[in-house]
């Protein structure tokens, strides 16, 4: 590096700095973008359904899933969590949902409302002037066989078209020749979900609802026809509910461990390697603001585990400083003056570094794609404070040596002549 | 420090809690948490008119009509750990009232409950990891020590680090299959993950002291006894090894003695495993060299 370590070291510094204002869980860091932690820090609910697909056709099954995933956020949002996870995860050849609330009050009563399958049905409307009234027929969803998105032969609109059982035709010719030029209401789950205007009486069962719709709304439509038609019962087979005490509570303590943890590999470094120690204490600070910055940045999702694989990073991130401090140690000890044998100790603790970093680095990505969501959390942290630990040793505290370590004058004078090794603690 | 010359005692001893750990795992078996399989995990508390753990036993036992439910008091959190057979939401929510009838002070702090099928997925995964991570680690030995042909050939060092793993992993499980048995002490995801990071840590101070045999070959030039020069290269390492592992050690002590009590037996794990870690790069690797190197004589 060619460039003034002087005034890299300065830069380093200033992110450092920056970084720690950031992450600092209050004022400017805190309005800016909060921390997000995980529900074993501030309480809430991870739930894992298994879908009944055994009655949907292998075409329809994606399109139920979705169906099914957005039917249950919807309801999700409506608990007045900050954030809520709905997605489909599938194990083998079974399809599973997973429901991830953060912060919820009540669990039970969520896992009561998502129990149940999502509801379709028909109103006609009453308009008398500025107010609208919907009126329940019996048409409902399970009147519906399939939904499917087509397009309009003449202006190539995307349509929805639906097909109704034979009970549901008869239903729905009745409600149509009664409601001709008016609007009829479909509703998902008790929202309004579309109000298109009947054009004529429909028999047969078949009926096309058209509109204005983009692309993307038809699809969707389609989807919750497909979901509310064909219910896919779920059934809740897995729950981890962590009540927010006892997550705040966690948090706190597993703060406290980090601070006091680091305090003492601070303190042994300063014992062991005293002057060299002070910038193995630097370079640690360095490293945890760093690294919770890019935590919080990326944003990773700060769970009761991450939290302690970090703190794990922070035990091992002065392992690159040791090899370096033990190499320089027996250089100097070779008779090499200060820098060149910071230089050399650099160049020589290397391939050890790496080597056994690496390994860590294996043991974390294996972690993250074999474990559940829980663990890939702890996984994460766990290679990104290896790999910034990595940057910090031979970065950072090569920087604090070259820039604070200058040959003793007697070197300077008497460059090849092997030092008398006059003070030990270097 | 001569450890080369005594390797057969330091091999000895660790032979022997091989063989302690293997006997305890087959004698005992070993508890499998609800992660592995399935069933329910609920820790609440009751601040007024606290029952005995007992008492709470029974009362689980006669209303799930089932012989297998266990419950532990920790005092220091003044909580109750229910473990129980896998029970629905609804049921869970009888028990609440059921027991909210009788203790109104009931306050619940977490509630686990995992079905078969998940846990099934979560030991596969688990298996498939361990298994992953131990040939990936060792593969990745033999790779980085590659260039290195006399006297020890390259795999050899692979296969050395298959074996110190082996080593490091069975010990802890080892000692968990006897906790298992004696202290009610379950497996779960996490301890999975506490053999996994010792996997990988461990490997650090075999590889800082493969390094420096490594490096004294180079510089040698096949002049000294291999064994010397391994006894060597161990004590020049001594210092690093130690403390490397040792600041480990130090954050560990704290996350156990300062951090939360749910983290108590993945961090006991850790410590366990990366103290036979320090163990067996110091006295069980090296030594392993320098056998396999005799017996080609």
């Amino acid at each position: 590096m060619k460039k003034n370590p002087l005034f890299v070291l300065f830069l380093i510094v200033l992110v450092a700095i920056a970084a720690a204002f950031f992450v600092y869980p209050k004022n400017f860091g805190a309005n800016f973008m909060p921390w997000r932690l995980g529900l074993d820090l501030i309480g809430g609910s991870h739930l894992v359904y298994t879908v009944d697909l055994s009655k949907v056709s292998g075409g329809d099954q994606d399109s139920v899933l979705n169906g099914l995933r957005d039917v249950i956020e919807r309801r999700v949002n409506l608990f007045g969590v900050s954030e809520p996870q709905v997605f489909v995860a599938k194990s083998g050849n079974d399809s599973n949902l997973v429901v991830e609330l953060a912060g919820i009050k009540d669990t039970a009563q969520a896992i009561q409302q998502i129990g149940e399958t999502p509801l379709l049905d028909f109103r006609e409307v009453e308009q008398n002037g500025t107010s609208t009234e919907f009126i329940q027929t019996n048409l409902t969803g399970r009147y519906i066989t399939s939904a499917q998105l087509t397009f309009d032969p003449n202006t190539q609109a995307p349509q929805v078209s639906i097909s109704f059982n034979a009970d549901g035709a008869n239903i729905f010719e009745r409600m149509t020749a009664a409601n001709v030029g008016k609007p009829l209401a479909i509703f998902l789950d008790g929202s309004l979900v579309e109000m298109p205007t009947v054009q004529e009486k429909i028999s047969g069962g078949q009926a096309v609802i058209t509109g204005r719709f983009t692309l993307s709304d038809a699809k969707t439509l389609v989807e919750r026809f497909n979901a509310g038609a064909l219910p896919a019962p779920i059934t809740l087979i897995s729950q981890q509910t962590i009540s927010p005490t006892l997550g705040s509570d966690s948090l706190k303590k597993a703060i406290i461990a980090g601070i006091v943890g680091t305090l003492i590999v601070m303190a042994f470094m300063l014992a062991y390697y005293r002057m060299l120690g002070i910038f193995a204490v630097a370079a640690l600070l360095l490293y945890v603001f760093l690294t919770l910055g890019i935590f919080k940045i990326i944003p990773i999702t700060l769970s009761l585990a991450g939290l302690a694989g970090f703190i794990l990073t922070i035990g091992m991130a002065v392992d690159a400083n040791i090899l370096i401090f033990e190499r320089i140690k027996e250089e100097l000890k070779k008779g090499f003056s200060r820098t060149s044998a910071i230089e050399e100790g650099f160049r020589r603790a290397w391939p050890s570094i790496r080597d056994s970093n690496t390994s860590t680095i294996i043991t974390a990505i294996i972690l993250y794609f074999f474990t559940s969501s829980f663990v890939q959390g702890f996984a994460l942290t766990l290679l990104i404070g290896v790999l910034v630990s990595l940057f910090s040793a031979i970065t950072t505290t090569r920087l604090l040596l070259r820039v604070f370590i200058k040959n003793t004058k007697q070197e300077i004078q008497n460059p090849k002549q092997i030092s008398n090794n006059k003070s030990q603690a270097v | 420090m001569n450890i080369i010359g005594r390797k057969n005692i330091f091999l000895g001893i660790s032979a022997i809690f091989i063989a302690a750990a293997v006997v305890a795992i087959a004698v005992f078996g070993f508890r499998q948490g609800i992660d592995f399989a399935g069933g329910t995990l609920w820790q609440f508390s009751i601040a007024n008119n606290t029952p005995s753990a007992d008492t709470l036993e029974n009362f689980f036992k006669s209303n799930l009509d089932a012989s297998d439910a266990i419950v532990g008091y920790d005092e220091a959190n003044n909580n109750f750990m229910a473990r129980l057979p896998m029970v629905s939401e609804p049921v869970h929510q009888k028990l609440v009232s059921a027991l909210k009838d009788k203790y109104p002070s009931l306050e619940e702090a977490s509630f686990q409950a995992i079905g078969p099928s998940v846990s099934s997925g979560l030991r596969k995964n688990a298996i498939t990891a361990i298994i992953f991570v131990i040939l990936g680690i060792s593969l990745y030995v033999a790779f980085a020590f590659r260039k290195v042909y006399q006297p020890v050939s390259s795999w050899v060092y692979g296969l050395i680090t298959l074996i110190t793993l082996f080593h490091d992993v069975v010990i802890p499980a080892g000692l968990l299959a006897l906790l298992g048995h004696y202290a009610k002490i379950e497996i779960d995801g996490n301890f999975i993950v506490a053999l996994l990071v010792v996997m990988g840590f461990s490997v650090h101070d075999t590889i800082v002291v493969f390094d420096r045999i490594r490096e004294n070959l180079l510089l040698d030039r096949g002049k000294a006894v291999f064994a010397d020069l391994v006894n060597r290269s161990i004590n020049q390492t001594m210092a690093r090894s130690v403390n490397t592992s040792l600041t480990l050690i130090l954050v560990l002590l704290a996350i156990y003695f300062v951090g939360p009590a749910s983290l108590h037996y993945f961090v006991l794990t850790l410590l366990v495993g990366v103290t036979t870690g320090i163990y067996s790069s110091i006295f069980v690797a090296s030594p392993l060299l320098v056998l396999w190197h005799n017996r080609k004589k």
